[in-house]
């Protein structure tokens, strides 16, 4: 087994006397796709945060490539939330990947032919070719996230953290940009830590979950851990995981840990709302889908 | 009538007054160029606000200056300072920031208000401060102008492409390891130092004319990060000078001038960059701009 990109060693993170998770051991590889999952507050992002070295520890000790995180790092390749550009922002799709390739370096913003052709390679990779020359406040969600991956694989990165990337896109941009970020980590063996209250959209593309609530944690391959005994355990309350046609539905889950209490239209959580109340009735997950 | 019209536009003697004011003409020059580069920036990091903010106080440092008989850019330098180091340190979120720089401004004017009423000497002196008066600069003035102008723009061309970074994708940049939080303040203490330079020509209350207005018209016509600063370069100049050249007739301040080509500036800009999107005059972008409109 070769060296873990990302090492979590009985790592705890408290605010007073909220836990928010608790001596987590963690190894994640080069190439590997981890899930992070969970309700809102469980300390997913806080989990990221705590990688990009924003964020200490209460306890215990968390290393990129074998040595104590810093201050964000090149090694790290990052998606941030879909958050539209404002308009009159002085920047391309080309000048938003550039900035991935060597956004870091001191000086003016002259690109060598090297950095010139990897954009360019970087804009094929991901489809933005078209508008490689197009203010990003011009484009769309799905559009400006595609080029975000772009940015984020631009530097040949080791570790992939992707913020709920996929949140305010529609279902097919969902799938398409997440068939990029995973096209992307098997083409540089990348490992990927996605955080994300839905795993539909990726559920393909997983290796392992980390699934955060009620201050415990659980760890393992979607169908070890995304199981009703398991969730029930976690979230002190009886909860029921319905796999149905390739996807995953968390039912029950108490309010305040919500599944669906994000304040962006979300179409997938939406169509879970519906799910739930309509479940007892038709017994269908699915019906709601699209 | 007429009488006004030659008092705005006054051209007798027009060779020698040239030769005047020939280095306020190169100081203003230097100054447009600072200020077309420094634009952009304060654009994208949403700081138009704090660059009003920062000229109050900086106008309370030159006025203070005045009335105890010191150096008036040192003043200036000083309040600036004070107000853009406040404003970088207290206000890091934007909507705190608003509202420092809103305490901050009307106490720096109400400072400046009380040291000016306090002056004695001659009135040109004060209003000069408020609105700007190129000519009245003099030689060692202008050489600390010079020299700060410089050494504001060698920082800004050194930290260009990480502070890029940091003003139009703050997380990113900050995962990537740029050093935001140190580039935030070190460009607070450049504007601070750009706006204390400007004042002495533009005025407190101009300063926004030659920091936002070019880099704001630039941006309504090119997405590209080289030629944003480039135009908005080359609008500062053009208003700066041409402002100068067309006010040294008369004996008006400069300030109008500027102000008004700056604004001509913008409005010819607005209205090119709103044609160009409606239209489909061939550029690659706007085909495909269009198409997606289409489909």
């Amino acid at each position: 087994m070769s060296e873990p990109v990302l090492t979590l060693r009985a790592a705890t993170l408290a605010f007073g006397k909220r836990q928010l998770w608790h001596n987590l051991n963690l190894a994640v590889q080069p190439g590997e796709f981890l899930a992070v999952l969970g309700p809102n507050g469980s300390g997913k992002t806080s989990l990221l945060k705590t990688i990009l070295g924003q964020q200490r520890l209460s306890s215990g000790s968390v290393e990129l490539l074998g040595s104590p995180i810093r201050q964000g790092s090149r090694e790290i390749g990052y998606i941030p939330q879909q958050k539209l550009m404002e308009d009159g922002t002085p920047l391309r799709a080309r000048d938003l990947i550039a900035l991935g390739v060597d956004g870091q370096r001191w000086g003016l913003p002259f690109h060598s032919r090297a950095v010139r052709r990897r954009v360019d390679d970087v804009l094929e990779a991901v489809g933005a070719s078209d508008y490689g020359n197009v203010s990003v406040s011009k484009l769309s969600g799905g559009e400006q996230q595609r080029v975000r991956v772009g940015q984020s694989i631009a530097s040949h990165p080791k570790l992939l953290l992707c913020d709920e990337p996929l949140i305010s896109l529609d279902l097919h941009h969902q799938r398409t940009v997440s068939e990029l970020i995973d096209a992307q980590r098997r083409a540089l063996n990348t490992a990927v830590v996605f955080v994300t209250h839905d795993i539909n959209p990726i559920l393909p593309f997983v290796d392992r979950v980390l699934y955060l609530a009620g201050g415990r944690f659980s760890v393992g391959t979607p169908d070890d851990v995304l199981r009703s005994e398991v969730l029930s355990s976690m979230y002190n309350t009886p909860v029921e995981v319905i796999k149905s046609r390739g996807r995953i539905a968390v039912l029950g889950a108490p309010e305040g840990y919500g599944v669906h209490d994000h304040l962006e239209h979300h179409v997938e959580s939406a169509a879970s709302a519906v799910a739930s109340a309509s479940i007892a009735a038709s017994g269908s997950v699915t019906g709601t889908e699209n | 009538m007429d009488d006004l019209w030659s008092q705005i536009f006054n051209f007798a003697n027009y060779g020698e007054l040239l030769a005047l004011v020939k280095n306020s003409i190169l100081a203003g020059a230097l100054l447009g160029v600072l200020g077309g580069l420094i634009g952009p920036f304060v654009m994208s990091r949403d700081l138009a606000f704090a660059v009003h903010g920062v000229s109050e106080l900086s106008f309370a440092g030159a006025s203070a200056a005045l009335l105890f008989g010191v150096n008036v850019v040192a003043g200036s330098l000083a309040g600036s300072l004070i107000a853009a180091v406040l404003i970088g340190v207290l206000g890091v979120r934007a909507r705190e920031r608003n509202s420092i720089i809103a305490v901050l401004m009307p106490f720096g004017l109400g400072l400046g208000i009380l040291f000016l009423a306090l002056y004695q000497g001659r009135s040109a002196n004060k209003f000069g401060l408020l609105i700007g008066q190129i000519v009245s600069v003099d030689n060692p003035q202008l050489l600390s102008l010079v020299i700060v102008s410089v050494v504001v723009i060698a920082s800004l061309l050194l930290i260009w492409r990480p502070l890029t970074f940091a003003s139009v994708d703050e997380d990113v940049a900050l995962a990537r390891g740029v050093p935001v939080v140190a580039l935030s303040l070190g460009f607070m203490i450049l504007l601070g130092l750009a706006v204390a330079v400007s004042i002495q020509i533009v005025g407190a209350l101009l300063v926004l004319a030659l920091l936002v207005t070019p880099a704001a018209a630039a941006m309504r016509v090119t997405a590209s990060p080289l030629l944003t600063p480039l135009l908005s370069v080359a609008f500062a100049l053009v208003a700066m000078v041409g402002g100068i050249l067309l006010a040294i007739g008369g004996g008006l301040p400069i300030s109008p001038y500027v102000t008004t080509i700056s604004f001509l500036i913008y409005l010819v800009c607005r209205v090119v960059g709103s044609r160009r999107a409606n239209s489909d005059d061939g550029a690659p972008s706007h085909r495909y701009l269009k198409a997606r409109r289409l489909s």
